[in-house]
């Protein structure tokens, strides 16, 4: 049996832990404000989008 | 100096407390009437421009639910059902919360009355100060008809989908109107029934608090009383003025029947103590929901089919 498969030197599995390690503050304050621009940036887009769509409705009619 | 270390060590509020500002379950309701009534018009708004109006609509509902719970924040934080609420919680601070909602609002406005036109603004303006100052300033922590006079707040939106659509005031938007100002009394009171004691520990002059539980309950059924017959008046109005036909006129005698009866079923019953679960008055609340969802789904159903 090689050293690697010995159950007696390979230390004991213990299952991964369900929740992701907390944080620390400035990591946390950094991922807040990075899904809030992701998000504002998005709407942005869409509003874009919006307005070049109406506006060529608007020439339209 | 202390006041500037507590804002940079404050957590920033996440995108979601702005959004739960907005009051998302509310305004799923505003944009259905809203739609409707743009949907149950006699003329046709091009796709574009009614996803715009309808989306101004929501907007601005959003805004001024955003300036309600500005105003209200000490409030709710006394209540168990709004004490989570992003301000009361302390996950956002006041001023966010008033600069969001006077953005959202303005802005919702500003859209409206250039792609689709200033009445339709205007009303949409109304709506917002109907809500956020009429009603939530002035009305609610004074009288117990807050709901009745305040209930035209929630009226606006089929109104404003009509406008937006025609462009124009008609008999029919106002109908639509005055079905949701006499629904929200008993929606509102089935609601304040079974939170009469959170209201009365914030000091709000809901009707239960103040006429006591007996008096609400007969007001509930005689407001349901009355809506029945309002619900079938878009029957009566000629279809070339976007009046409802008879399909929505069978429709509405049956939903409105069966919000009577269980308004009836609330207003003869009498609270058995303290450990009473108000099973009926929540059932009312829930039937008040789905019953405008019928009524304003009808309304658009019967136009498509009946043309």
């Amino acid at each position: 049996m090689s050293k690697a498969t010995d159950p007696v030197d390979t230390p004991p599995l213990t299952p991964a832990p369900l929740t992701p390690a907390p944080l620390n503050p400035a990591e946390d304050r950094a991922r807040v404000i990075a899904a809030r621009n992701r998000v504002v940036g998005l709407l942005l887009a869409c509003l874009v989008v919006l307005f070049f769509a109406i506006t060529i409705v608007k020439i339209k009619i | 100096m202390d006041g500037a270390r507590s804002a940079a060590g404050r957590r920033p509020t996440e995108w979601r407390d702005f959004l739960a500002l907005t009051k998302p379950r509310v305004m799923s309701l505003v944009i259905f009437t809203g739609l409707c009534g743009l949907l149950a018009a006699p003329e046709q708004i091009n796709p574009v421009l009614g996803f715009t109006a309808i989306l101004c609509i929501a907007i601005g509902a959003g805004g001024a639910a955003a300036l309600n719970q500005w105003w209200e924040a000490d409030i709710d934080a006394g209540m168990r059902r709004t004490a989570s609420r992003p301000l009361p919680a302390g996950r956002m601070d006041r001023t966010s919360a008033r600069d969001f909602g006077v953005a959202l609002s303005g802005t919702s406005v500003f859209v409206m009355g250039l792609a689709i036109g200033w009445l339709a603004a205007l009303i949409l303006a109304i709506s917002i100060v109907y809500y956020s100052v009429i009603y939530t300033v002035w009305l609610k922590p004074r009288t117990p008809q807050n709901i009745v006079i305040g209930g035209g707040a929630g009226a606006f939106p089929p109104l404003i989908g009509w406008v937006a659509a025609t462009g124009h005031i008609t008999a029919m938007p106002v109908l639509l109107f005055l079905i949701i100002f006499m629904w929200t009394p008993p929606h509102f009171w089935a609601l304040a029934l079974f939170v009469q004691s959170d209201y009365a520990k914030v000091g709000i002059p809901m009707m239960p608090v103040v006429a006591g539980e007996a008096v609400t309950r007969r007001l509930i059924m005689l407001y349901a009383a009355l809506l029945l017959p309002l619900s079938l008046l878009p029957c009566f109005i000629p279809a070339r003025l976007g009046g409802a036909g008879s399909l929505y006129g069978w429709v509405a005698g049956v939903c409105s029947t069966v919000f009577l009866a269980a308004s009836i079923r609330v207003g003869l019953r009498r609270r058995n103590g303290e450990a009473d679960t108000m099973k009926p008055e929540k059932q009312l609340f829930a039937i008040s929901i789905i019953y405008l969802f019928a009524l304003f789904g009808a309304l658009v159903a019967a136009k498509w089919i009946q043309g």
